[in-house]
């Protein structure tokens, strides 16, 4: 691989002014009083009402479908069914940048004949209110045929189970061939193994998947959704028959992702009706749709085969891992991937067999979410490292300490792991921060538990990411940042102001940032793969250096001084020795502007290239680098009933640095919060494909009664990849915390629950084993 | 279905009449009127994203009636502050960094002042439990609390000097 020298050269010791303090987020003041425009905000004269008819059966043949009486309605503008479409798909595949062919996993816009989920689109209705749309719905006619369905991966696998996808459910597999497995095992004086399952889990994002759509006077659809990706543009175009150039998608402020607003949602729907009917159309997801309508966490089937010396070290380690993939491809091959190349955790392990296999059945499908992958192997991996340990009678982070990953150390896909690898500093932090452990009381019982992890930031290398931004500063010494990339919530756009107002020495709030509109802001790619402050972060550092490089050469100018002697802050470009000597921002840019010198720069950023992994050994380079960290927990669980009270929970991350720390936190935070429901509450059940939780009251993400005041403990190696040298916190702050209360509760018990959830009816069967709580 | 009926509103201390049909919740009465502060999450009364403040306690608008509101005095997080003129939640939220995505947000600040209304001197439990109707999914509530902490004193502190 040959990543361009600039990765690695080191940064220069200046003082930072704007980078690492936690300021307030541009984003903020419009989101305290409500004036901030979500996606649902907007409305349109003339505007019609869209509905989605979907499916009752998991698994079906569609034989007949008829929209007439739901045309004859009065107030009904258009329908569509699958026999109106073309046979163009939806595609499924991950968004690309370079044009290159995608994988062939396409999903039908509209059921034509095979239902393969509970709740698959069979027909869309645009109305003049969403009354009269909802009444249309109910007109449309249809004969369903049940067919077989399968409802459980490993049952996909047998031979004869039904056939969802493929010719034998398979829709992704990978493996890794590190090392000599045999020889491992053979030198280990104890083998331990252990299988780990994990749920289906729902984003439960606060806003509704949500859209409008119009068609303007130059034949453009123009589409303003909630979205992490406004790239679609292209699928859609694909999709709906139009040049990628007809296709315009504006973002709004999105009301949360976690990867859910990651795939198409309503804009294909919304594209379809706007062009039939050339007025303007909303389609507003219920809550209820929300949850039926886009893919889930994959759920899991982890076995660990660990080999181990009797002082504690890994000789071997096997892994296999069996994912639902529901009905549909979506983004499970990768999804496979990030567990395949996460699957030996922040450990060193010379001898390795991975084998990942993604299955299709009748359930959701399922696609990206916060971790993609990765966070479920860590619940299986830290779960092991403490099992492994209890059998060993080691202590459990030395046994820990015994195996980390360090720099330079080969990574799973055998290749070494360049930047700082702070495991150890961040399990020791965190569990410090434990303080004095809280004393039992009959009936319950207090456990501690911690868990680390490596999690990559950035996409796939093979993907060729780039992303471009545009910075500029207006005749009046504001400045202006214009970029692509969408905001989901963690203050992506704000981190942007920070990093232009740093270089161009003007405070935050000089700056204004223009984002997420795929006609005008340069494209900067996805907000997915913990990439978005990497890839955008470094191309708003490219473009604002190039224009603080000209400022910085007419300053000079101007002070009689070398631009090496000159730097840029509190709006003024100064003599750095005799900062006495100083000419301010505002007359710089006049001058510049009078000389005619360029003000704006547009940039872009290459993510380091590679090829693909080696099929058969799963050799080589996946991601940039990874972020590395740990959380500790301490919990109380009542063994008469079950119920687990999350004490304390802290999280410490090497971010690399933190470009807003108050943001870092809040990531750190908000992943505690995901990851404790992942591991106690949280999941999507489906009774034969057909979903049964769908609401808020049945679905239970943490409320402010469940979680703890939660401590965040942020480290900096500065050795990140990022602007400044940051890593990626988004999906890092999240993977370890399920395993950490996993690990706390068996700490508390005496015995090991499994699977997530950890529920208090499994904590209650948990205890009721012989073995248990000795 | 009965007749729309005219009714009379005071909101953020603007009176209005709207023509509302009997089934209208508060909710879509008040996005059809602009005040698109109050955000749809659920419309089941699971989430908290819509709550308004009625005579100046919160209530869940997907839940309500318009029609039972008639002549009460409704308050969105717009009426608490705007612009320039930040309520003390809205500024320690801001500070605080208490806001990720947002759609939350004027949930969460109504509640809180609907609280702090009746308990100006909260404990941490009066803050969880205030706000335990109002699912946020980025924050982890910590920042949230935090900033409820301290509006709570900004407020005590300008009754006694105001």
């Amino acid at each position: 691989m040959s990543e361009p020298a600039e990765y690695f050269r080191p940064l220069r010791p200046t003082e930072l002014r704007q980078v690492g303090r936690p300021l307030a987020r541009t984003d903020a003041p419009g989101k305290a009083t409500g004036s901030t425009r979500y996606g649902g905000d907007y409305t349109m004269p003339g505007m019609l009402h869209a509905k989605v008819l979907r499916s009752p059966l998991a698994s079906a043949r569609l034989r007949r479908i008829d929209v007439s009486k739901a045309r004859a309605l009065p107030g009904v503008a258009c329908t569509f069914t699958g026999a109106d479409l073309s046979d163009r798909l939806a595609p499924t595949d991950i968004p690309g940048q370079t044009g290159a062919k995608r994988l062939d996993t396409g999903q039908s816009i509209l059921v034509k004949e095979r239902v393969r989920y509970y709740g698959e689109p069979l027909a869309l209705v645009a109305a003049e209110t969403p009354a009269i749309a909802q009444k249309a719905l109910d007109l449309i006619e249809y004969d369903l045929d049940a067919l077989p369905g399968v409802y459980d991966p490993l049952e996909a696998l047998k031979p004869e189970s039904p056939i969802v996808q493929g010719s034998n459910n398979i829709v992704a597999q990978l493996k890794i061939r590190k090392g000599d497995l045999d020889q491992g095992f053979a030198e280990a004086d104890r083998v331990i193994e252990n299988s780990y399952r994990t749920q289906f889990v729902e984003h439960a994002f606060l806003e509704p998947e949500v859209g409008l759509a119009w068609v303007d006077e130059n034949d453009v659809i123009n589409i303003r959704v909630s979205t992490q990706v406004i790239e679609h543009f292209r699928s859609i175009a694909d999709a709906v028959g139009v040049p990628h150039n007809k296709v315009r998608i504006m973002g709004a402020m999105v009301g949360g992702g976690f990867g859910g607003k990651e795939d198409l949602t309503v804009e294909i729907y919304l594209a379809l009706l706007t062009r039939a009917t050339r007025r303007p159309v909303q389609l507003v997801y219920t809550r209820e749709e929300s949850f039926l309508g886009h893919g889930k966490r994959h759920p899991f089937v982890m076995t660990y085969r660990t080999g181990v010396t009797k002082d504690g070290a890994i000789t071997a380690l096997k892994v296999t891992i069996t994912a639902d993939a529901g009905a549909y491809v979506f983004l499970s091959p990768y999804v496979i991937l990030y567990a395949l190349v996460a699957a030996p955790g922040p450990y060193r392990i010379d001898n390795l067999h991975v084998d990942a296999t993604a299955v299709a059945t009748n359930n959701m499908y399922t696609s990206a979410f916060r971790g993609f992958g990765a966070a479920q192997a860590c619940v299986a991996y830290e779960a092991q490292m403490d099992e492994v340990a209890k059998a060993l009678d080691l202590e459990r982070m030395a046994f820990r300490r015994r195996n980390f990953l360090r720099t330079g150390d080969k990574l799973a896909t055998d290749v070494p792991i360049e930047s700082a690898v702070w495991t150890d500093e961040c399990m020791t932090k965190a569990w410090e921060a434990l303080g004095e452990r809280t004393p039992d009381s009959v009936p319950v019982k207090v456990g501690r538990g911690v868990a680390c992890y490596q999690q990559s930031y950035g996409r796939i290398m093979w993907l060729h990411d780039t992303s471009e931004a545009w910075v500029g500063i207006e005749v009046d010494g504001t400045v202006t940042v214009r970029s692509g990339v969408t905001d989901i919530g963690a203050g992506q756009i704000s981190a942007l102001g920070q990093i232009a107002a740093e270089l161009l020495g003007v405070s935050l709030s000089d700056v204004a940032i223009y984002h997420s509109d795929s006609s005008t802001t340069p494209l900067a790619g996805t907000t997915t793969a913990t990439r978005a402050l990497y890839m955008t972060g470094n191309a708003v550092r490219l473009a604002a250096s190039a224009v603080r490089e000209r400022l910085v050469a007419r300053s000079a100018k101007a002070l009689r001084a070398t631009p090496s002697q000159v730097d840029l802050a509190n709006s003024r470009a100064f003599v750095i020795d005799d900062p006495d000597r100083w000419i301010g921002f505002k007359q710089l840019v006049a001058l510049c502007a009078s000389e005619g010198i360029h003000r704006s720069e547009l940039a872009l950023f290459r993510a380091p290239f590679t090829d693909k992994i080696d099929p058969e050994t799963g050799r080589g380079r996946v991601h940039p680098d990874y972020t590395y960290g740990a959380h500790a927990v301490e919990v109380a669980v009542d063994t008469e009933t079950g119920e687990v009270t999350v004490l304390k929970s802290i999280g410490a991350h090497d971010v690399g640095r933190a470009i807003n720390p108050a943001a870092v936190a809040g990531q750190i935070e908000g992943g505690a919060a995901q990851g404790q429901g992942y591991a106690l509450s949280e999941e999507m059940c489906y009774q034969e494909g057909r979903l049964i939780t769908l609401s808020l009251s049945e679905y239970l993400i943490p409320t402010a009664m469940d979680v703890p005041q939660i401590e965040s403990i942020i480290l900096e190696s500065r050795s990140g990849l990022g602007p400044f040298g940051a890593k990626g916190i988004g999906e890092p702050a999240l993977i370890p915390v399920a395993p950490a209360i996993a690990n706390a509760v068996a700490d508390a018990i005496g015995v090991r629950v499994y699977d997530l959830p950890i529920t208090p009816e499994r904590i209650v069967m948990a205890l009721r084993q012989p073995d248990s709580m000795e | 279905m009965a007749e729309k009926k005219l009714i009379a509103l005071e909101i953020n201390g603007r009176r209005l009449e709207a023509s509302v049909p009997p089934n209208q919740t508060l909710l879509e009465s008040l996005r059809e009127l602009g005040y698109f502060e109050v955000k749809s999450g659920c419309e089941k009364g699971d989430c908290g994203a819509c709550a308004v403040l009625v005579d100046g306690e919160a209530i869940d608008s997907c839940l309500t009636l318009t029609w039972t509101v008639e002549g009460r005095r409704l308050t969105t997080v717009a009426g608490l502050g705007s612009g320039e003129h930040l309520h003390p939640l809205q500024t320690a939220f801001i500070e605080h960094g208490a806001i990720q995505c947002g759609y939350c947000t004027p949930g969460l600040i109504i509640a809180a002042q609907s609280m702090l209304d009746t308990t100006p001197n909260p404990n941490d439990e009066d803050i969880r439990l205030a706000l335990s109707g109002n699912l946020c999914r980025c924050t982890g509530y910590t920042k949230v609390f935090a900033a409820v902490r301290d509006a709570a004193a900004v407020m005590r502190e300008g009754k006694r000097s105001g």
